[in-house]
């Protein structure tokens, strides 16, 4: 009788490897075959859409859906981020942005077939979370006091290179004085709806961020806000454009948007609608 | 819990796996056994995602996207499409960064094989293809596993070039991770528990076949 192989000689089995290689590998070919990559054509059109309108958006685009059975693909993020990605060839048909020099600025570029058109415009608020011992009022004295007294740890806005609401923040604390002081305090979002994330965290005593999501009972929960005087900024016009991709069903949305009923849930979020020329 | 994320960041990882095992097989097999002008400077190449920042790869990405650049133009050419903000660029990313984490386990894996048993094979009379097929592969694929695994869950977590590069859009760059982001951001934390709690666990598999393996291997070389 031969002696059983030593293990360490004949070294790693051979059949069981390669039948494992082989498995892994018809595995990914079929997996890959059975995915296949996502077809563009077939989809709904993409809509760029300013952070400001997190909640107000999906709204609307649901009543779209029920009403028209046609559908709209929405990516959310600060106005001049997704400027400078429609610069760049992104697909979109539809841009919903926080200010309308970007929608300017794109139609002198040739990017877009007609003019933007302003749906709504959007305030600020200042918020603070439950934890923070902040004082919150309209008038900002206890922001003020607060850095004065060297209080303020932390105050968020959104980034004021390329998000509307932080370049609104900024003008709103210059106003009052307290720009220069508060200035290495600040958290920049991302966008106006990382801001808002920001504030209402422990770690952040308050911010300067969007009225529109203030105001929706899950972020109210978390803290109190105060109403910002606009005549403390230049206005947040928020302001659709057509780009030139644009077919049908974003043509559809567009105007949906500017529909009474698309403009009765935007002022339910804090926006105000203006009047009809 | 969004779906579509899931399905588009498995398609990523299959499209990446599918693209880059051939390629990190001949790369891997070239660098362990080739002694060639530049060797050095391939190797470095290949390492070269595991220490850049991802915002730096993601910037060159970009700008080799877009429709003026050489690479964008000639794409833009050939399909009619942008390479940018698409699933195909986002494919072409996803193998330039993982290119370190699929050829460095194969190549390890091929260098481990003694020098005498390839030369045996030879001697026996089977042919450089048959020697790669009988030989080398069944002895390397430990490496070939934890390349598997390392590249699928890599690219199932990769967030940075794939936001700067995809630009999150539903449906064809919204991978699970930018999914994750997107969620937050709408205080949907809900929904982002739910996805980081499925792509933990992916992790944890992934993680757990390259530590298998890895064992495996020791135990078999003594």
């Amino acid at each position: 009788m031969r002696p059983e192989p030593d293990s360490r000689r004949t070294g790693p089995r051979y059949t069981p490897s390669r039948r494992h290689l082989l498995i892994s590998a018809a595995v990914v070919a079929s997996a890959a075959a059975l995915c296949g990559t996502p077809a563009r054509a077939a989809e709904s059109p993409l809509v760029a859409a300013a952070s400001s309108l997190q909640f107000a958006l999906p709204e609307i685009v649901h009543l779209f859906e029920r009403e028209t059975g046609r559908s709209v693909r929405v990516t959310f993020g600060s106005s001049g981020n997704l400027m400078r990605q429609i610069i760049q060839g992104a697909p979109f048909e539809l841009f919903l942005s926080a200010d309308e020099s970007y929608t300017r600025a794109l139609a002198a570029r040739g990017l877009a077939p007609g003019e933007g058109k302003i749906f709504a415009q959007g305030r600020l608020v200042l918020f603070a979370a439950s934890g923070s011992a902040l004082k919150v009022d309209a008038d900002m004295t206890g922001v003020g006091a607060a850095l004065g007294a060297g209080k303020l740890r932390r105050f968020s806005i959104a980034n004021p290179e390329h998000a509307p609401y932080g370049m609104r923040a900024r003008e709103v604390l210059r106003h009052k004085g307290l720009w220069e002081k508060i200035k290495s305090r600040l958290l920049l979002g991302e966008n106006v709806s990382q801001a808002a994330q920001f504030a209402a965290t422990p770690g952040a005593d308050g911010g300067l961020i969007a009225y529109s999501i203030a105001i929706t009972p899950n972020f109210a929960k978390r803290g109190r806000s105060a109403l910002i005087p606009s005549a403390w900024h230049a206005p947040l016009n928020q302001t659709m454009l057509l780009l030139n991709p644009a077919e049908e069903t974003a043509r559809a949305f567009h105007s949906f948007v500017g529909s009474a009923e698309a403009q009765a849930i935007l002022a339910r979020y804090g926006f105000t609608i203006p009047s009809p020329q | 819990m969004d779906w579509r994320a899931f399905e588009i960041s498995l398609a990523l990882a299959f499209w990446t796996l599918a693209v880059l095992v051939p390629l990190s097989t001949l790369i891997a097999r070239a660098l362990a056994w080739r002694r060639f002008p530049g060797r050095g400077l391939v190797e470095a190449l290949v390492a070269l995602p595991l220490v850049l920042p991802p915002t730096v790869l993601g910037f060159y990405l970009l700008e080799s996207f877009s429709a003026d650049s050489l690479l964008g133009g000639f794409y833009q050419s050939v399909t009619g499409e942008l390479l940018a903000f698409s699933f195909q660029g986002l494919l072409l990313a996803s193998v330039i960064f993982n290119l370190p984490f699929a050829v460095q386990p194969i190549q390890r894996s091929f260098e481990a094989i003694q020098p005498n048993i390839r030369e045996a094979a030879w001697v026996s009379g089977l042919s450089n293809w048959s020697t790669f097929w009988r030989i080398e592969l069944p002895l390397a694929w430990p490496g070939f596993v934890s390349a598997l695994a390392l590249t699928f869950a890599h690219t199932l977590g990769e967030f940075g070039v794939v936001l700067m590069v995809g630009g999150n859009i539903a449906g064809e760059t919204r991978t699970a991770a930018i999914a994750i982001y997107d969620r937050v951001q709408a205080f949907d934390n809900a929904a982002a528990a739910q996805m980081s709690a499925v792509l933990l666990l992916l992790s944890i598999v992934a993680i757990s076949v390259v530590n298998l393996t890895a064992r495996r291997q020791r135990r078999s070389r003594g």
